[in-house]
């Protein structure tokens, strides 16, 4: 609070007036130079005005021309030419090759977990875990089209039941209990007989009249004990991993209204490079053979 | 009445303009300020703080240590491409950068702890700010002229000789700034290496722009701003007042052995014959004898040219000294009532006292000051020169296998701050069925997967633990990791889970 203007004891200088708990403040002058500071960095602002565009106004662009967004465009460029003759070794090589050299499968690695968080993740999970409800995990070691660098390249290029290829991976399940194949009590049967392949089945006499109609039925694709079939990609049914689920509802389920899941055919989409990468990342999640 | 009661003065030559009638201005032009050289022991102990200080800041850079092939060979280096700070034998990475913090925290409480004991040495002896605005100063002695010759060359006539002599002034002034600013760059890029390149302009744009910046930051500072940067631009002599106390040595003026002030030979006056010298010595352009003062950076310049003065008049020196003031009020009192001369002269000297430098205030500085040092000697003796780093995959927790068998993975980082690039063992610690395996490995030794490692530098490996189909695995398993060297030894180790799915 300013009290009383007062003037200090010689060489004199006039306070404020403002006191606080006893101390006065003096009322001294500023350094000049100090205020030309001040000026210049109004100065400055006009001058950044001019030469940069400051204001978001359409066609503003500054004296120098530049902006933001090209000089974001410019360093992608930048980085995609020093990119370049990497990929074009990658693009030029087999994933297995790719795979040898140790550069080449760093390299892969690296932009394959890009690309996968990309593209692949939304129905995979990230580091290809998998989702319930057929998005197979892409870590285990059970594969339905195959695991090796030819089978996952293959699968990433054509697709399965895409539409979108002619080498679609295609496969398709009967509906057993829908189109009238076979009864609600055969389609329980079978379920029994395909639990008591993972030793599971609660009901033998079931399960036994179950392997008649699997014999019948479901060993044309899925093997005679339930192996499964990569050319056809029938699943394996004598393993501990269920796409659809695993307990009786989901395998009754699965026998009467059919599965089948529908990936695109990433061939027409990315860059041949991409694909290569994607598939020795993805061999690389522990599943690869 | 002791200095420290008396109100702040202005400085003797600021006009006292703002009295008048009127409201004055708000701005004032800077007046030039013409220090007068001085000599004696203050000046001596100051010109060889400045070649210390100034040797050390352009030799360091040269110093070599051998660090071996493929490393830089420069004891002291900001290698900021690589991410390495280098200091003779030590090697700092960038998560290590506490030591630095906990470096410039100790050189914070250092600074306390003098401040509180010595009163300003570090502006007055060691800031760089001055050091350098003296190198200045005596480049423009020798190049002008002493006070009243350089006031005489500005006052003019701007003829020739003036102008060939502010040439040469500048000339010198931007020559040293450019070797300060050119020996910052070499703190962070080979000596040898840039100094040509600098010379030549063969440097890059970068090294360019900073060598550009602190050539021109130094011919500002200590050429055009010096006592303005103390005053008006640096935060520290603000907040320096509150490690002073009236036990801490401070350039003072014995006004109660000095006043009154009077020619040499008139009779009832005090020492000072106002003879001015003190405020012509001042870098700053302060009179000393009106108390204590801002803008004083505690040089004790004044205090030799006030000895050689009183040196002349067969006075003992000390009129101005570095005084606490509780001894300058101890001696005020002693001397009242006595009139000028030798006796109240020897009643105000005998009534001081040793400075108490033991004192709450400067044992606190000096156990935090113990307490940082002992926790950085700490850190560095335990500080590791090879570390592993065990991520367990979050995604997936992990993997059902179609045997019915549980896989995790981990990313296992070995961080090698050593040149040894020997290949090390991985080995779990784990129950008896955990199988592990690692991608990519270097082959075995003894069965066991081995790891490379880069020398300086990090290594990464994907790493599979496997177990086989088993009932009750609990959701949760400690795992180790180990990694052992040609003998067998576990040179590091790392904890971490295995995850199971809840049964």
């Amino acid at each position: 609070m300013p009290t009383k203007v007062e003037k200090d004891s010689a060489p004199a200088i006039r306070t404020t007036g403002h006191e606080w708990d006893g101390i006065k403040e003096f009322d001294n002058p500023l350094p000049r130079w100090w205020l030309y500071v001040f000026y210049c960095t109004i100065l400055f602002a006009f001058a950044w005005i001019v030469i940069y565009p400051a204001f978001p106004i359409w066609g503003l662009r500054g004296t120098s021309g530049w902006i933001a967004r090209e000089a974001v465009v410019e360093q992608v460029r930048t980085a995609e030419a020093a990119r370049a003759p990497m990929l074009d070794r990658i693009r030029k090589a087999t994933p297995a090759q790719i795979a040898d050299d140790p550069n080449l499968r760093a390299f892969a690695i690296a932009g394959g977990r890009t690309a996968f968080s990309n593209t692949c993740a939304g129905c995979h999970g990230a580091g290809g875990q998998g989702a319930a409800g057929g998005f197979p995990s892409l870590a285990d070691d059970d594969w339905i089209w195959g695991g090796s660098y030819e089978a996952i390249h293959f699968t990433i290029t054509n697709g399965i039941r895409s539409n979108e290829s002619d080498n679609e991976r295609q496969s398709m399940m009967p509906r057993f209990l829908a189109d009238g194949m076979l009864t609600a009590a055969q389609v329980n049967d079978t379920a029994e007989f395909v639990l008591g392949l993972t030793g599971r089945a609660t009901d033998q006499t079931a399960a036994e009249r179950g392997a008649a109609v699997f014999a019948d039925q479901c060993a044309a694709c899925h093997g005679a004990r339930g192996e499964g079939n990569r050319e056809l990609g029938a699943p394996r049914l004598s393993d501990q991993v269920w796409l659809y689920g695993g307990d009786k509802a989901s395998i009754v389920q699965s026998i009467s209204y059919a599965r089948g899941g529908v990936m695109p055919a990433w061939g027409k989409r990315l860059d041949p490079a991409l694909i290569n990468m994607l598939t020795v990342y993805v061999h690389s999640l522990g599943g690869g053979e | 009445m002791s200095n420290m009661d008396k109100p702040y003065r202005a400085r003797a030559d600021r006009p006292a303009g703002n009295l008048s009638a009127g409201p004055a201005s708000l701005y004032a032009a800077r007046r030039k300020v013409y220090p007068r050289a001085v000599a004696g022991r203050v000046r001596s102990i100051k010109w060889a703080v400045l070649i210390f200080c100034l040797a050390f800041y352009y030799i360091v850079p040269w110093l070599r240590w051998d660090r071996g092939p493929g490393m830089p060979d420069q004891a002291v280096l900001v290698d900021m491409a690589n991410a390495r700070l280098f200091f003779f034998w030590i090697e700092i990475w960038p998560q290590e950068i506490y030591f630095l913090a906990g470096a410039m925290i100790l050189a914070a409480f250092a600074l306390f702890a003098v401040s509180s004991l010595f009163g300003r040495l570090w502006c007055g002896f060691t800031c760089p700010q001055t050091v350098w605005t003296d190198l200045f100063m005596l480049v423009e002695r020798w190049i002008e002229g002493d006070r009243n010759a350089r006031m005489k060359l500005d006052q003019g006539p701007h003829g020739r000789a003036y102008w060939s002599r502010k040439v040469a002034k500048h000339a010198v002034w931007v020559l040293i700034a450019a070797a300060t600013g050119g020996a910052w760059i070499m703190y962070f890029n080979d000596a040898p290496t840039i100094a040509p390149q600098l010379l030549t302009g063969q440097a890059g744009m970068e090294v360019a722009f900073f060598f550009v910046l602190f050539t021109f930051t130094t011919y500002l500072l200590a050429g055009w701003a010096r006592e303005q940067v103390c005053t008006y631009m640096c935060p520290w002599p603000r907040f320096q007042a509150a490690m002073l106390d009236e036990n801490s040595l401070v350039v003072t003026y014995r006004d109660w052995r000095g006043e009154p002030r009077g020619k040499a030979k008139a009779a009832g006056v005090g020492d000072c014959v106002d003879c001015y010298a003190c405020v012509h010595v001042c870098p700053t352009g302060i009179d000393i004898r009106d108390g204590q003062q801002l803008e004083c950076i505690g040089c004790g310049l004044c205090v030799d040219a006030c000895d050689s003065v009183m040196g002349k008049l067969s006075r003992p020196g000390g009129l101005i000294a570095f005084e606490t003031l509780r001894n300058l009020a101890a001696s005020e009192a002693a001397s009242m009532g006595i009139p000028p001369g030798p006796e109240r002269r020897q009643a105000g000297m005998a009534a001081r006292a040793v400075p108490r430098f033991v004192r709450p205030r400067t044992l606190l500085y000096g156990a935090a000051l113990s307490v940082v040092a002992a926790a950085m000697v700490g850190a560095f003796l335990l500080r590791s020169t090879l570390d592993v780093a065990v991520l367990r995959d979050r995604a997936p927790l992990f993997v059902r296998l179609s045997d019915g068998g549980v896989r995790n993975a981990y990313t296992v980082k070995i961080v090698n701050k050593t040149r040894d690039g020997s290949p090390l063992a991985l080995v779990l610690d784990a129950p008896a069925d955990f199988r592990l395996t690692v991608q990519d490995a270097e082959g075995e030794r003894d069965g066991r997967p081995l790891m490379a490692r880069r020398p300086d530098g990090i290594t990464q490996y994907r790493v599979f633990v496997t177990t086989p189909p088993m009932a009750g695995l609990p959701e949760s398993t400690d795992v180790t990791f180990h990694l052992l060297d040609a003998h067998g030894r576990a040179v590091t180790s790392q904890r971490s889970t295995f995850l199971a799915p809840r049964t």
